[in-house]
């Protein structure tokens, strides 16, 4: 276990014994059981596990959108349940970009305006973030979609809109909740490539809740996740090893 | 103390965006979504139509030229402006209810969009002026129609029914036989009365849609 002072530096985020209660219908649920994670800075790291394996949970927990019962979870060594909402509302518009299953752009606005939407929460000018928001779409391969509007692109655009506005703020984590979810196999493979580009060219945390096995290959580490428990967590060379045997091929 | 940790860890208080920023998204959520704009704005129309043509028919009926009128005949009716208060009242409170109503259904439309928002880091402030900012305008956008179309619907009508000769005089103020009806502040009056019962209208749902958890939002599907 590294010591405050060099985790520091080391660890972007750390989760210590977390647990989360639900009550359905009077009865406790164990969403989450004593979850602990260190995640290093510029990790990209796959959570996986099916549907109902607490997941959601603990990267809701991660991203501040929602609070343990029980555990702390530590946000470059803050504690997170010690913010305010002012506070934490820094950190979700700075810090942490949002990818979503469901893309989540807001329907009546065009994807540049989507794109600049973190950018007007944190307060940057009007006509600099038009310039970084066509820079950030361009960057994504829709620079020549920028007025059109969320029902004007196909699903794999739509999230690639939704990748150039986690990125608005430059922030040091993005947690993408099952971001291939709603794409078929080829857009899948290539938002997962886009986003591990992002990770490698801006030294940006990805933090990724799935069930995509797609994602195993470009992963550092893969966290299995089962009935609210770390069941496995497996490194790079374990994974390189692995998928190497089954495809016959290095993944990079 | 915790701030000081927070800020070590470069951990900052956002600041709100200012108000000229969500004048221009609600203007745009308006522009948008026009249809369902113009219904929310069109109880606040209806209520402030009535009130200004009651307004305007008991200005005309207590007037000096129409009770000289050979078709007038007994005095001015003394219960008849009471019971205009009441009945203006509760159109006014049932218009209100009905702005309370679409802002809430404008919420739950909203769900997933508050949701996101709140991800993104607007804060729980911001979406309440968002919402009050919408409902006020289209409060007075409502109110600016329906003092028109009542002060100006039963002034024509009133002018039918006993001649021009009501209108003592037109100008700031319109007389009405000896009544004058300062056109400016009676209108002045309907919109910022509108205005404030639409805003007033939109805390319950504005508030409701600001305490929304952002999980929560995000997994609902509408």
């Amino acid at each position: 276990m590294a010591t405050a002072t060099v985790s520091a530096s080391e660890y972007i985020v750390r989760t210590k014994d977390l647990v989360k209660e639900y009550r359905l219908g009077g009865q406790p649920l164990r969403a989450l059981d004593g979850v602990a994670l260190d995640i290093r800075r510029g990790e990209y790291i796959s959570i996986m596990g099916p549907s109902g394996s607490g997941k959601s949970t603990f990267f809701n927990m991660i991203g501040g959108l929602d609070k343990p019962t029980n555990g702390t979870v530590f946000i470059n060594e803050v504690d997170m349940a010690q913010l305010d909402a002012f506070e934490l509302a820094w950190l979700r518009c700075r810090s942490v970009g949002y990818i979503f299953q469901t893309f989540n752009l807001i329907p009546v606005m065009t994807a540049l305006e989507n794109v600049t939407l973190p950018m007007v929460f944190a307060g940057v000018q009007t006509d600099e973030a038009m310039q970084k928001g066509v820079r950030l779409l361009e960057k994504v391969g829709l620079g020549d979609r920028v007025q059109h509007k969320p029902n004007e692109l196909s699903g794999g655009q739509q999230q690639r809109v939704a990748i150039a506005r986690a990125l608005a703020n430059d922030p040091s984590i993005i947690l993408a909740d099952e971001p291939t979810g709603n794409l078929d196999l080829k857009t899948g493979k290539e938002i997962i490539m886009l986003l591990r580009q992002m990770n490698k060219e801006q030294g940006v945390t990805i933090i990724s809740a799935t069930h995509d096995l797609k994602m195993i290959d470009v992963s550092d580490r893969v966290v299995w996740i089962r009935d609210g428990k770390i069941e496995r967590i497996e490194e790079r060379k374990d994974i390189e090893l692995r998928v190497g045997e089954v495809e016959g091929e290095e993944a990079g | 103390m915790s701030a000081t940790l927070a800020e070590r860890a470069g951990i900052h208080r956002l600041p709100s965006p200012p108000w000229s920023k969500a004048f221009e998204m609600s203007k745009n959520s308006i522009m948008i979504r026009l249809g369902r704009s113009v219904i929310t704005a069109s109880g606040i129309f209806l209520g402030v139509a009535f009130l200004s043509t009651v307004m305007t028919n008991s200005a005309v009926l207590t007037s000096k030229t129409v009770r000289s009128l050979p078709q007038m005949t007994g005095g001015p009716d003394p219960s008849m402006a009471v019971r205009n208060v009441w009945l203006v009242t509760v159109a006014l409170i049932v218009a209100t209810v009905g702005v309370v109503n679409s802002m809430l259904m404008a919420v739950t439309e909203r769900y997933k969009e508050i949701g996101t928002m709140k991800c993104l880091g607007a804060l729980d402030s911001f979406i309440v002026r968002l919402f009050l900012v919408e409902s006020g305008m289209l409060g007075i956008l409502g109110s600016i129609a329906g003092a028109m179309v009542g002060y100006g619907g039963s002034a024509l009508i009133s002018a039918a029914k006993y001649g021009w000769k009501v209108f003592g005089g037109l100008g700031p103020a319109i007389t009405l036989g000896g009544n004058p009806i300062p056109l400016l502040p009676a209108v002045l009056v309907a919109v910022v009365l509108g205005g404030i019962l639409s805003v007033l209208a939109a805390i319950y749902p504005a508030w409701r849609a600001a305490k929304m958890p952002a999980a929560a939002a995000l997994r609902m599907e509408i």
